[in-house]
């Protein structure tokens, strides 16, 4: 059962030269394929060069080569937070506190409003307020997890931004909605069922494929003036 | 002016003439009695990597005390626990062993299901032996490359952290984070496998295997290395069951003992692997012992994505498992059975159990004590790297001064598991 590993060191490896040429020739062949392969070698981004202003002036150091793209996150990536919409456009949420109660790092914080011109069949309740600290978040998903209706995701495929400033990684809500897209988990249909929603929607999917664009949401990428503080 | 000593001649100041037991001879009876001096090494030293604070009685270079202090990167995971559901504190599970999250998440899943009685469905077993696995090549890979970086070896770390990299590429694409993975759940895990998983995962322990020859070739056969490494920081087999020493640490001693083995979890008896165990308990068989562990855990890879069976992944129990989302969205039981797991925990049966599991450091174990209520009364890990560390000082003696980053890192501790 048990294979003994130990080695002895023997004359041959005492000799000191063998043992080094050996290694010498698997340095020097990892020097020369990556001198002559360079070019194919790719150089992976930190995820802020996908932001427009990089994409527009790219900034190339002196002497770069070889191919430059930031990293395809995979669909289950944990990113940004996201607030999902009803198809008339206001936050799916209802306030029901069920991820501000699971989050183990308390980062998230509701208010409760109501809705005064609410028929009867709408749903009354809406969160007034709804502020994620990105800072504070330990990107866990038993936030996704614990929401009932669909209204929190985190398949935003965008990574948390630097920012100067604290209070500039607080979310507020709308920032998460400007992420956010349309659900349609509802009324029996194409349920977002966390463990096989992509397997089971096939083409659908596309519904849930996250908005890439960046421009209006303004989380991470603010520097603040200094002067005109 | 320094006159050689031979073996037999009594020094002043109780400085004695000793021989190793092989090789390493250059300080013996060579230096002149000096007087003792008193050095703090850490708790922040640049060559240690982790909080600790070494205090050092040296003569010379010649270690004669070294007292370890650990808890330094104490964060009160054990009574932070207690304020927590038990399904909330997986995400604190992650950041006990930081280098092999995922095999935290799997030791305490199965502590919990253990207190409840219950087992994950066979596909969800598989699954935690897959990426347990992975996890576990990903901490031997960067503790080794840690090994040769603090002997002189710059270049092979580059080529083995690269493939951690790709293992925490491998583990984001079926968990959704590189590091904090949170992924294995009470009863199962959170999702299986994303489509084309197993044909990455194959290719790229494929190319693990070859990096690992490359890294075995350029350093294990090396003269510096080896005499950096062997009878270095010799412990028997004996001293090292005494100390509570498990894991890689525990076989290079010669004791062949892996709780995948001896009491098997998961579905480990189903798997072929070695145990690999060497006989002089110093660096170098450590070394030795995780380099042909990782080789094993790419052998129990590959049966794992043979033999795994198809089916559910999460055990279909509403007390533990949250409902299907269609459920929760579509039907007052789905939602009401949703809200009571989410708010209340899981109800785990009042009661104590200590579950272990073979870490990439050794046993890992979770004491868990309940009241019957959703959060646990008592949350106590056991944390192999801290019975290594309780040696350290001991095996460390009357060694050189540079023996102890080797040594340090052989015996890899990691701050947020040892400290908890």
């Amino acid at each position: 059962m048990a294979k003994v590993v130990s080695i002895k060191r023997t004359l041959w490896d005492a000799l000191y030269l063998p043992s080094i040429i050996k290694g010498l020739g698997i340095t020097l062949r990892h020097f020369f394929v990556n001198t002559f392969t360079s070019r194919e070698i790719e150089t992976l981004r930190y995820g802020e060069w996908d932001l427009p202003d990089y994409k527009d002036n790219p900034a190339k150091p002196e002497g770069w080569r070889g191919k430059k793209k930031t990293r395809d996150l995979p669909d289950r990536h944990r990113g940004l937070h996201r607030l999902m919409k009803r198809p008339d456009g206001s936050a799916r949420c209802t306030a029901c506190m069920m991820c501000a109660t699971v989050c183990p790092a308390n980062c998230i914080h509701i208010e409760a409003g109501e809705r005064e011109d609410a028929t009867s069949r709408d749903i009354e309740k809406y969160p007034a307020t709804f502020v994620i600290d990105e800072l504070v978040c330990v990107v866990c998903g038993l936030c996704v997890e614990a929401c009932p209706c669909d209204a929190l995701r985190m398949d935003s495929q965008q990574m948390m931004k630097p920012v100067a400033h604290r209070d500039d990684a607080v979310q507020q809500k709308d920032q998460l909605m400007s992420r956010g897209a349309t659900s349609i988990a509802v009324d029996g249909g194409a349920g977002a069922d966390w463990r096989n929603e992509y397997a089971r929607l096939g083409d659908a999917r596309q519904i849930y494929r996250p908005d890439r664009s960046f421009s209006d949401d303004p989380i991470g990428y603010r520097i603040r003036n200094t002067d005109s503080k | 002016m320094a006159q050689a000593v031979k073996k037999g001649d009594t020094l002043p100041q109780g400085l004695e003439v000793t021989r190793r037991p092989l090789g390493r001879q250059r300080l013996d009876g060579v230096d002149l009695p000096t007087d003792e001096m008193v050095l703090n090494m850490g708790p922040a030293h640049p060559a240690t990597h982790g909080t600790v604070h070494i205090k050092l009685t040296l003569d010379g270079e010649k270690i004669r005390q070294a007292d370890v202090n650990v808890g330094y990167l104490h964060r009160g995971f054990e009574k932070e626990a207690e304020a927590h559901t038990w399904a909330e504190i997986f995400p604190y599970t992650d950041r006990l062993n930081y280098v092999s999250p995922m095999l935290n998440n799997i030791g305490y899943a199965l502590a919990v299901e253990k207190l409840l009685g219950i087992s994950a469905p066979k596909r969800a077993q598989w699954l935690c032996m897959i990426v347990g696995e992975l996890a576990r090549l990903a901490d031997h890979l960067t503790c080794m490359a840690a090994q040769v970086m603090e002997v002189g070896a710059f270049t092979p770390y580059f080529y083995v952290i690269k493939c951690r990299e790709w293992i925490w590429d491998l583990l984001e694409a079926i968990s959704g984070a590189r590091l904090t993975h949170s992924y294995v759940r009470v009863g199962g895990v959170a999702a299986d496998m994303p489509e084309n998983f197993d044909k990455q995962t194959i290719d790229i322990i494929d190319r693990i295997t070859k990096v690992i020859d490359e890294f075995d070739a350029l350093m294990t056969r090396n003269r510096i290395f080896m005499d950096r490494m062997m009878h270095i920081a010799v412990i028997s087999g004996e001293d090292a069951i005494n100390y509570g020493w498990t894991g890689p640490c525990l076989r290079g001693s010669g004791v062949d003992y892996d709780i995948r083995k001896v009491h098997p979890y998961l579905a480990y008896d189903e798997v072929d692997f070695e145990v690999p165990i060497g006989i002089n308990g110093d660096n170098m068989d450590r070394y030795l012992v995780r380099l042909e562990e990782m080789r094993q855990s790419i052998h129990i890879i590959h049966q794992c994505f043979a033999k795994m069976p198809e089916g559910p992944v999460a055990v279909d129990n509403p007390r533990v498992m949250l409902p299907p989302k269609r459920e929760a969205y579509n039907s007052i039981e789905g939602m009401i059975n949703h809200f009571k797991l989410v708010v209340d925990g899981i109800e785990v049966p009042a009661g104590e159990s200590y579950s272990y599991t073979e870490a990439g450091n050794g046993e890992l174990g979770f004491y868990l004590v309940s009241d019957g209520s959703g959060r646990p009364v008592k949350c106590r890990v056991r944390p192999p790297c801290f019975m290594q560390m309780t040696a350290m000082g001991d095996i460390l003696r009357d060694h050189l001064l540079a023996d102890i980053i080797p040594t340090f890192d052989t015996l890899n501790m990691i701050g947020g598991e040892c400290d908890r």
